[in-house]
This record gives C-alpha cells, sequence and structure tokens, in this order.
C-alpha cells in the first residue's frame, strides 16, 4: 500500500476519533491529511528514536484545531496507540485533547489559537542557524488563518534572516467556519502577497502526496530565503458527502453519514490501488 | 545618587553569561536603546535578535528559539509586551513551558509623559492570571542582577519588570540578600534614624542613604514568627516602590512607629510565609505598588491576609483611571506614592 492509499486509512482513523469523541474539525482534518503524512513519512526525520535528538527537523501545527488528522499520522509513526487516541480522545481529563499539546510525545509546540504558528517557526530555523545545525522547520497554516497579523509579522522575519530552513504550508481548502475564505477575507492574490513578502512560493495539488513531495523538495533547495508551500486542497477530501462544504468545519458526522464516509474512503482506495 | 537604572543591571549579566554560553539570546523589538541592550547587540550579534516593531512576533520567535534550546530573553517596552503580546505569553510560553523571559522594560509610569498607551498599569494583573507565568518586580540594580542570575538557573517562562530611570539603592553590591522566591525583609536600624535626625533629613547627604547593613538592617521571618522582633506595621511593596516604601519606614521610626517592610520583588509565587508570618505579628498591613488597583500586589496581599490572619490592608496604588501625565517623580508624587504618601497613610490605617 502506498502513501497515498494509507491516507485513506488515516482519514478513517480521524473519523473514528471525531465520532467516538463527539467533537472535531473534520473538513480540515481531511484537506490536510496528505501534506501531514507526506511530511512524516517522506520528508521529515522525526520518529519515536529520535525525539530528542537536537537534529531533528522540527514540525508546529499552526492549524492546531486539525489535531485529529496529527493524532492520526503520529499513531501511524508510533508514538502511541491509535486504539488509545481512538478511546481517549476529547473525553474528561483526557491527554488527547482538541487541540496539540506538548506533553504528548511528538508533539513540539501547543498551538489552538491562530497565528502563532509561523513566528514559533522562526525562532526554531534561527536557532538552527545559529547552531549550524542542518535540521528543517515545517509549519502548517490554515488558509483562513492568514488574516491573524502575527503570520505577516512572522513572514517578515523570515526573510530577513534568509530562513531557507523553514518551510511554510498553507492549507488552501478556500472555506473556514462562515463560509468561503474569498467572501470572509479574500486571498486569492495569496502568491503574490507571499513572493511580495521575499519569500520563495509553490503551489501544488496538496491532496497528492507525489505533488507534495516535490514541492518539499524544491522547498529544500531553495536557498537565502523561505519557501510557502500554497497546497492546494479541498475541505472534507476523501468523501463527497464532506467535500467542499463549509458546514462540515466541524460537524460530527451521523450513523448514516459516517457509513457513507466509509464507503467512499473505500472506493477512492480502491480506485487507486487500481 | 545611583546613575544606573535596573535594565542595565540586566544587559551587564546577560553579557557575563553570554561570553561562555552561546544560548543566551536576546531579542528586541526596535527596543535594544530603550532596553539599554544596545551593549549586547553590539558584543553579540550572533546571540541577538532584532524583530522590529512587532510584539507578537518577539514573543513567537522567543518561544522558537527557546524550544531549540536557547535561553530567550525577549525585551520590549512593559505597556506593550504585556498586552500586545499577551496570547503569545500565555500560549507560547506559558502553555508551551518554554524557556522564555519576558523583560517588560519602562514599566509602570516610566514613560509617564507619553500618556496611558504607555503606561503598563495592568501588567502584573495580566501576566500573574496566567497559569505557569511568574512575575517579578525587582527593586534596585543589585537585586535585579541576583534575579537575572537565578533566572539564568531556570528553565521555566517569567516576566519581569523593570522601570527605566534609575532608583536609589536599597542594598549595596556586598550586602543584597536574596533568595529566589523568597521576598527580603527589612527594618528601620534606628540607631542610624537616632544618628541622622529624626526626619528622614539623612536623605540629603547622598553618603549617608540608608542602605541595608547601613541604616537597614535585614530581618529573618523566623525570628518574627518566634516573637524576637517586635513592630507595629507590615509594608508589602514591589519594585520601584521598594525605596520610597523604606523611606517611609524611616519616617515613620522619627515618629515611635515601627515598620517591617517586605520587598515583594516576587509577586508570583507570592511568599505567602513572609506575608502571614509578618502580618500575623501587626496592627495592620500596607500595600504599595505602582500598578492599577485591581489584580495586583495589593489584592493579592490582601487575599493571603484575608485567608491566613484577617487584619486591616490598606492598598496604595495608581488609580483605576487614566493615570495623570508627567515624569514619574510627578506622578509619583500626585498619587502620594512617595515616602511621605506611604508614611501618612501607614498613619492612617493605624489610627
Amino acid at each position: 500500500m502506498n502513501l497515498q492509499e494509507k491516507c485513506y486509512d488515516l482519514r478513517k482513523d480521524v473519523v473514528d476519533m471525531i465520532m467516538a469523541g463527539n467533537g472535531g474539525h473534520i473538513g480540515g482534518d481531511m484537506s490536510v491529511m496528505e501534506t501531514l503524512a507526506t511530511l512524516y513519512f517522506k520528508v521529515m526525520n522525526i520518529s519515536p528514536e529520535n525525539q530528542d535528538d537536537p537534529d531533528r527537523d522540527r514540525f508546529v501545527m499552526s492549524k492546531g484545531h486539525c489535531v485529529e488528522a496529527l493524532y492520526a499520522v503520529l499513531a501511524a509513526k508510533g508514538f502511541f496507540p491509535i486504539e488509545e487516541v481512538i478511546e481517549k480522545y476529547s473525553r474528561f481529563a483526557s491527554p488527547y485533547i482538541g487541540h496539540p499539546n506538548n506533553k504528548l510525545p511528538g508533539i513540539e509546540m501547543n498551538s489552538g489559537s491562530l497565528g502563532h504558528g509561523l513566528p514559533v517557526a522562526v525562532g526554531m530555523a534561527l536557532a538552527g542557524k545559529m547552531d549550524k545545525r542542518d535540521y528543517r522547520v515545517y509549519v502548517v497554516l490554515g488558509d483562513g488563518e492568514l488574516a491573524e497579523g502575527s503570520n505577516w509579522e512572522g513572514a517578515m522575519a523570515a526573510r530577513q534572516y534568509h530562513l531557507d530552513n523553514l518551510c511554510a504550508v498553507v492549507d488552501r481548502n478556500r472555506l473556514q467556519i462562515s463560509g468561503n475564505t474569498e467572501d470572509v477575507m479574500g486571498e486569492d492574490d495569496l502568491e503574490a502577497r507571499l513572493t511580495a513578502f521575499g519569500w520563495n512560493v509553490v503551489q501544488c495539488d496538496g491532496n497528492s502526496v507525489s505533488a507534495l513531495e516535490d514541492a518539499f523538495a524544491q522547498a529544500k533547495a531553495c536557498k537565502g530565503k523561505p519557501t510557502f508551500v500554497i497546497a492546494n486542497t479541498t475541505k472534507g477530501c476523501g468523501s463527497a458527502v464532506m467535500e467542499n462544504k463549509a458546514s462540515w468545519h466541524h460537524h460530527v458526522p451521523t450513523k448514516e453519514e459516517y457509513e457513507q464516509i466509509i464507503k467512499d474512503f473505500a472506493q477512492r482506495k480502491e480506485a487507486l490501488h487500481e | 545618587m545611583n546613575k544606573i537604572p535596573n535594565r542595565a543591571a540586566i544587559c551587564d549579566v546577560l553579557m557575563q553569561h553570554a561570553k561562555e554560553d552561546k544560548d543566551v539570546v536576546v531579542l528586541c523589538s526596535d527596543s535594544r536603546g530603550s532596553a539599554s541592550l544596545a551593549p549586547f547587540a553590539g558584543a553579540f550579534p550572533e546571540q541577538f535578535v532584532e524583530v522590529g516593531i512587532a510584539e507578537q512576533d518577539l514573543v513567537g520567535i522567543a518561544a522558537g528559539l527557546a524550544k531549540c534550546g536557547k535561553k530567550a530573553y525577549a525585551a520590549s517596552p512593559a505597556c506593550f509586551l504585556s498586552t500586545r503580546s499577551y496570547e503569545q505569553a500565555k500560549v507560547d510560553c506559558a502553555y508551551s513551558n518554554t524557556n522564555v523571559k519576558l523583560i517588560g522594560i519602562s514599566g509602570g509610569v516610566s514613560y509617564g509623559a507619553l500618556g496611558m498607551s504607555h503606561h503598563s498599569a495592568q501588567d502584573i494583573a495580566a501576566m500573574s492570571a496566567i497559569p505557569n507565568m511568574r512575575v517579578y518586580l525587582p527593586s534596585d540594580r543589585f537585586q535585579t542582577a541576583q534575579l537575572i542570575e537565578a533566572l539564568l538557573q531556570d528553565e521555566k517562562p517569567a516576566y519581569i519588570r523593570v522601570g527605566r530611570n534609575p532608583v536609589e539603592d536599597i542594598y549595596t553590591e556586598e550586602n543584597c540578600p536574596f533568595v529566589m522566591d523568597q521576598a527580603t525583609a527589612l527594618r528601620v536600624d534606628e540607631m542610624f534614624v537616632r544618628k541622622h535626625g529624626e526626619t528622614g533629613d539623612s536623605q540629603s547627604e547622598e553618603a549617608q542613604l540608608p542602605v541595608a547593613g547601613r541604616g537597614f538592617l535585614p530581618v529573618k521571618i523566623e525570628d518574627v514568627a518566634e516573637g524576637k522582633e517586635t513592630f507595629d506595621l507590615v509594608i508589602v511593596a514591589c519594585g520601584e516602590m521598594v525605596r520610597p516604601a523604606l523611606d517611609a519606614a524611616v519616617l515613620l521610626a522619627g515618629e515611635g512607629v515601627r515598620a517591617i517592610v517586605l520587598d515583594m520583588y516576587c509577586v508570583k509565587p507570592l511568599d505567602v510565609q513572609a506575608i502571614v508570618k509578618t502580618a500575623s505579628q501587626a496592627k495592620g498591613v500596607l500595600t504599595v505598588e505602582e500598578h492599577a488597583p485591581f489584580g495586583g500586589l495589593g489584592s493579592m496581599v490582601s487575599q493571603v491576609v484575608g485567608e491566613h490572619c484577617p487584619r486591616r490592608v490598606v492598598n496604595l496604588s495608581l488609580p483605576d483611571a487614566p493615570v495623570i501625565t508627567g515624569t514619574s517623580k510627578e506622578v509619583f508624587d500626585y498619587y502620594g506614592l512617595n515616602a511621605e504618601g506611604i508614611a501618612q497613610k501607614a498613619k492612617e490605617l493605624l489610627a
């Protein structure tokens, strides 16, 4: 099974988590899945074995509300058992809460408030430069999140310090809780904006593992400035029940919806295999 | 007359450590001059990060650096640091438990003439309300140096507020009793007061300004608990208010009122033992702070005294209103946050 196929199994883990915990940000979990899977399985040198190694790559989940997708990927990497996550996610006093927290193995920084991840990642990348370590820093943001001004402060600093060891990814699914990003606070000129801020910008199909791999390779090859990957994705990706519907930002599927979603995942996975 | 502000003492200590420890890093938001950190930036450019006028970025970047092993000291005017980057302080520093020390410079009404935008009369309340955030307001340059030395030894976040102007010395290089997270208790040496007149005239002679060991005597909290020290009043002060609180104690001593002054530089974690053990032996407690009346030192001390040893507590602070503009001294004098005002309030409390 290749990683693109595996993403459908990970999606099922997420949906099971959300059903069991009766909550979660399902739409963004689905759109960001390939980004996380590609980073953790193809790009970053992060594993339970090297989680204290100062030379490990660093990852920050700025769109922290999509922690369910991160839990599924970290569990697949062996940081904790997925059964435990599904059993405890969102329950009273659980370590598996609705946003990343660094009491769990594999998570560097707590998040939840939007607009925090990029400045933090800038600090991590600066530390790498200061110590002449060659680790890379990855941060994943939501597109709605880009309305937070702090991102643009971080974007300026990353350019100022030529942080070519920093790669930011925006999960460009074009929807946020109130509707279309272009209606809420437009950003269709995102590539031009980021370019004007001095970043190398790479656009790709953010639900394609191979396209993402290529984008991350381009990011790594770019010297002298940071790279922003605009991962063009589909919110709710994986099932027509959820796809491109703002109402699925944090909808919990009904039993009927659940069954259809799982059926759709299996069909799409099967289609990839053929 | 001391000419060295506490912020310069911070720079000195950080520079001493930066020589040996490349993980000591300083961040500024176009504030290296006002933070007295330009010498650090000049001497250690590789360990200095300028982020521009962007306080959210300042604190977020500091947290990222700290997460990768750096001892990050982020310095910015307290008015901005404690409000504009409040969420970064909460999430990226306190919640993520990163080794970031937030240095709020020109705190309180240091920028008195610049208006309310530049006053930070809310920072103690704001920062103290965050779990895992410590709050320190050192009183003079010697204690500031000791505090920074202690903070360099731990890996937890903290907020430190210092003022812009030099503060008259309370301690000396040789005589600066300091135990991390314990208030320093001082009382007036009555021999000294008698020798130098009973009205505080001694202050006119620079050489005779009372300091710890020469005018003020350290008090052991255990001696208080055992009844070996007798006094009427406890004055609890922090930051720039400790010096006028001590000067008030001298004035009071001249009138036969004995006060113990707690230099509560550790506002959080508050030294509850020192408060309870001294307040239990006193008729009343007076708190003095360069802060709004709510959520600061006075509120915290009142809570402690109310729970453990109920008696009268009076809080002397800035008002719950835009603070009048002027130099720090003019503002302090206006609100009675000076030796005479504190002594007057103490007498009212005991009356």
